[in-house]
């Protein structure tokens, strides 16, 4: 990669991270109930046509029981994602395509 | 230091997800099990090549534990996109197609599919397989012939990744929309109903495409930094395009 290549390259590692800030900063100001777009969307336009979403097999309720069981979801993931991160990057690239522990 | 923060990241994200996977019992069992004859060849498939791929090379099953992890954490984290007023969520998989091909993002993103439908009661398991076909199959196979596509024509590796996710994202939600429409029309006509419900995705996802071609762009990137050595094997980079790091 060239200098200028580098550069994009740096854009575009930086822009996730921008956008996601803007989106989420930028909530509060817009109107809207923040539904899910499978309940504004999905179940609104199969309700219109007589298919009503059913229990889950494994219901989780709707209060904080649901938002505990996406806590746990996300330690979970971030754990596993956190230590594979690890795992693949504690190696140093030696520049002729192999790469071996430091 | 960089786990505790990215897990502190996490947990504040950590809400309940609804967006594109299709809720248990809207679709009609004739076209949910239909879905699952679509999918079942692909996750055999997929299984095969990950089998294969991780016998070769037993580097790539942390890059898999990784990848696997991340497609679940995007595809339930839902994000607010201002211009509709509604959440929805990326869908991680063209990272996956792009990485580790899309056979294998297909098996990996009918694992995150069947925890979801599972434990968190996103999505449901009799459409399960709709589902894997709009976010596994149509979703890797559009980001990974896209990042293909726009490579041979020497696009640099931001960019087709960028485009990758970008249409990732929008082919996933339009098979939702075809799935959607074809399962519950009843006598309705097909295409003006598949029409209502694109356009009605349009506000969300359009921003959301543009946030997943990102976010893409910028993982690929990374690793390229990271382990280009890998890239190099998945046949993602070129030796000649490799910086060495020391």
């Amino acid at each position: 990669m060239s200098d200028g290549n580098i550069t994009i390259s740096g854009r575009f590692v930086c822009m996730p991270a921008v956008l996601l800030l803007l989106l989420v900063a930028t909530a509060p100001i817009a109107a809207g109930d923040w539904k899910g777009v499978d309940e504004a969307v999905v179940e609104r336009v199969a309700q219109e046509h007589g298919r009503e979403a059913k229990k889950p097999l494994i219901d989780p309720g709707d209060g904080d029981i649901l938002l505990f069981v996406f806590l746990l979801a996300g330690v979970a993931g971030g754990f596993a994602a956190g230590y594979y991160w690890r795992m693949l990057t504690e190696r140093k690239f030696t520049g002729n395509g192999s790469a071996h522990r430091p | 230091m960089q786990l505790i923060l990215f897990t502190l990241l996490l947990l504040s994200i950590a809400t309940p997800a609804h967006a594109m996977h299709i809720a248990e019992g809207l679709l009609p069992l004739s076209w949910a099990g239909l879905w699952f004859v679509v999918a079942v060849p692909f996750v055999i498939l997929g299984v095969k090549r990950l089998t294969e791929i991780s016998r070769d090379d037993l580097s790539m099953k942390p890059l898999v534990g990784l990848l696997a992890a991340v497609v679940f954490i995007i595809s339930c984290m839902p994000i607010p996109v201002p211009t509709a007023g509604t959440c929805s969520h990326p869908c991680g998989t063209a990272i996956t197609a792009i990485l580790l091909g899309p056979l294998v993002s297909v098996v990996v993103a009918a694992v995150a599919l069947l925890i979801q439908a599972l434990f968190l009661a996103h999505g449901g398991l009799s459409t399960l397989g709709a589902d894997i076909v709009s976010m596994g199959i149509v979703g890797s196979f559009a980001g990974w012939l896209v990042f293909r596509g726009m490579r041979s024509v020497g696009a640099s590796l931001a960019v087709a990744a960028f485009m990758a996710g970008l249409i990732t994202d929008w082919a996933t939600y339009l098979a939702t929309t075809l799935e959607l429409a074809a399962g519950i029309r009843g006598t309705a006509p097909f295409w003006p109903l598949a029409g209502k419900i694109a356009l009605a995705f349009i506000p969300t996802q359009l921003p959301l495409g543009i946030l997943e071609g990102s976010m893409t762009a910028g993982m690929v990137v990374l690793l390229s930094r990271k382990r280009p050595d890998l890239l190099v094997k998945m046949r993602v980079l070129k030796q000649h395009e490799v910086t060495v790091h020391v």
